[in-house]
């Protein structure tokens, strides 16, 4: 059943913006910026639509969401050059090579919160 | 590699709009916005919300005009006067940098941090519903019968059906009923591992401690455990392209299971093509074909969870850092 987590994920998201509000004696958030990598296992349509489940009725309700996607990225190590893991897919497109270090696409982080 | 590039379409209240008209009833306009977002595919885009005709506006002058997109066009002149959102002066940013799953993360380390001083090695169980591990688990207790050192913490939605099937195969278990919960979380880890020592159990006294997830491919591949080893099951029933379709949950694997393998032929498993795909997703992942029915494999995979115990125990797979 994908996309319960993602509410959860956004109840998560929700808690600490209130606080951080709390904490700044701000009336209002206006922007809340994930940043979702491709690998993370969370679907960005699934996590916009948890965010106005999730906000409503909160000063967060009329925030913006802003949802960073980081590519994948592997490390070729004979080629010794990044290169994008399409689909998560990690053979290096130059010497076919499959890379084992994945460098970026698993992030899953709350970045930033904008207070008025 | 460039860096990561950050923008913003809009800026306060008409971004607010926007975004309710993305996630409300306007589907096209989320349709858009995914067209954006693959547009800007590359080192990083942000989640565009351009709808047709709309303009773009930067107050600040650090962010392109224009995402490319093409959705949008760059504002006049006078239209930037009007689309320019006013910062109040109390206005500001909290930068956090924080991981969404901070509170899952911190138990999980505390979980292993237990494990590891009981020098227990503990095993995150991962497959799609009906794939075989309560399967697996059962021929791996049947094998190491009266044994008693492999304990399971199993998490379905409903009912303890898996923990009484495991008990019957001599396996210590607790079952955790997730309810509506489509994954287990570390918590509920760690809630499983009370249960255990209140049945009488020291994690030092067991070989091996499985933690059976719900059969789930998308959710459980965000939450770690605090396991020490990530096995990944995959039933030939399901096709060989299954790694691809489900990449993000095969990546975090130490080892995957191919399960089910007495009916290879039967459904026509073509078997070369499933390890060349599971590679390609799964890339630090040691591969094993097995058959809870037959027996076949079952003493390999033993002795794979065997030699992971014997090697140092290990942290949170790399792939897992956030």
């Amino acid at each position: 059943m994908p996309g319960v987590h993602e509410l959860s994920l956004m109840d998560g998201v929700r808690a600490t913006v209130l606080e951080q509000a709390r904490l700044h004696r701000a009336g209002r958030i206006t922007r809340i910026s994930l940043r979702i990598g491709a690998l993370a296992g969370v679907e960005a349509e699934a996590l916009a639509f948890a965010f106005a489940v999730v906000m409503a009725g909160t000063i967060a309700a009329e925030a913006c969401l802003d949802l960073e996607t980081v590519a994948a990225v592997c490390l070729c190590q004979r080629c010794r050059q990044e290169f994008p893991a399409v689909d998560g897919g990690c053979e290096c497109p130059r010497c076919g090579e499959i890379s084992r270090t994945l460098l970026r696409g698993r992030e899953l982080q709350l970045v930033a919160v904008d207070l008025d | 590699m460039a860096a990561i590039l950050r923008w913003q379409p809009f800026a306060g209240p008409r971004a607010a709009r926007a975004l309710h008209r993305l996630v409300g009833a306007d589907r096209p306009a989320y349709a858009e916005a995914k067209a954006c977002l693959a547009a800007g595919r590359g080192d990083g885009a942000a989640m565009c919300t351009h709808r047709a005709g709309d303009r773009v506006s930067d107050p600040t002058g650090e962010r392109p005009a224009d995402c490319g997109c093409g959705l949008a066009t760059a504002p006049t002149a006078a239209s930037a006067a009007t689309d320019a959102f006013p910062e109040s002066p109390a206005a500001r940013r909290i930068a956090l940098g924080r991981a969404l799953l901070a509170s899952n993360d911190s138990l999980a380390a505390s979980n292993r941090a237990a494990f590891i001083t009981a020098g227990l090695p503990v095993v995150n169980l991962l497959s799609s519903p009906g794939s075989g591990k309560t399967a697996l688990l059962e021929s791996l207790g049947r094998r190491d019968a009266g044994a008693g050192r492999l304990a399971v913490i199993v998490g379905d939605l409903a009912t303890d059906n898996d923990a009484r099937r495991l008990r019957a195969a001599g396996l210590a278990a607790v079952q955790i009923t997730t309810g509506q919960a489509c994954h287990l979380e570390a918590a509920m880890v760690a809630g499983g591992v009370r249960r255990l020592l209140e049945h009488g159990l020291r994690l030092e006294a067991l070989d091996l401690l499985v933690i059976e997830n719900v059969g789930n491919l998308v959710c459980p591949a965000a939450y770690d455990l605090g396991e020490t080893l990530r096995v990944v099951l995959l039933a030939v029933t399901e096709g060989e392209d299954k790694p691809l379709k489900y990449p993000a949950i095969f990546h975090g694997a130490d080892l995957v299971v191919i399960s089910k393998i007495d009916l290879a032929e039967v459904v026509g498993f073509d078997r070369p093509l499933a390890h060349a795909n599971i590679a390609r997703v799964a890339p630090r992942a040691r591969i094993l074909e097995l058959s809870a029915r037959s027996g076949a494999g079952i003493a390999a995979f033993a002795e794979a969870l065997r030699a992971a115990a014997s090697r140092p125990l290990a942290g949170p797979a790399p792939g897992l850092a956030r």
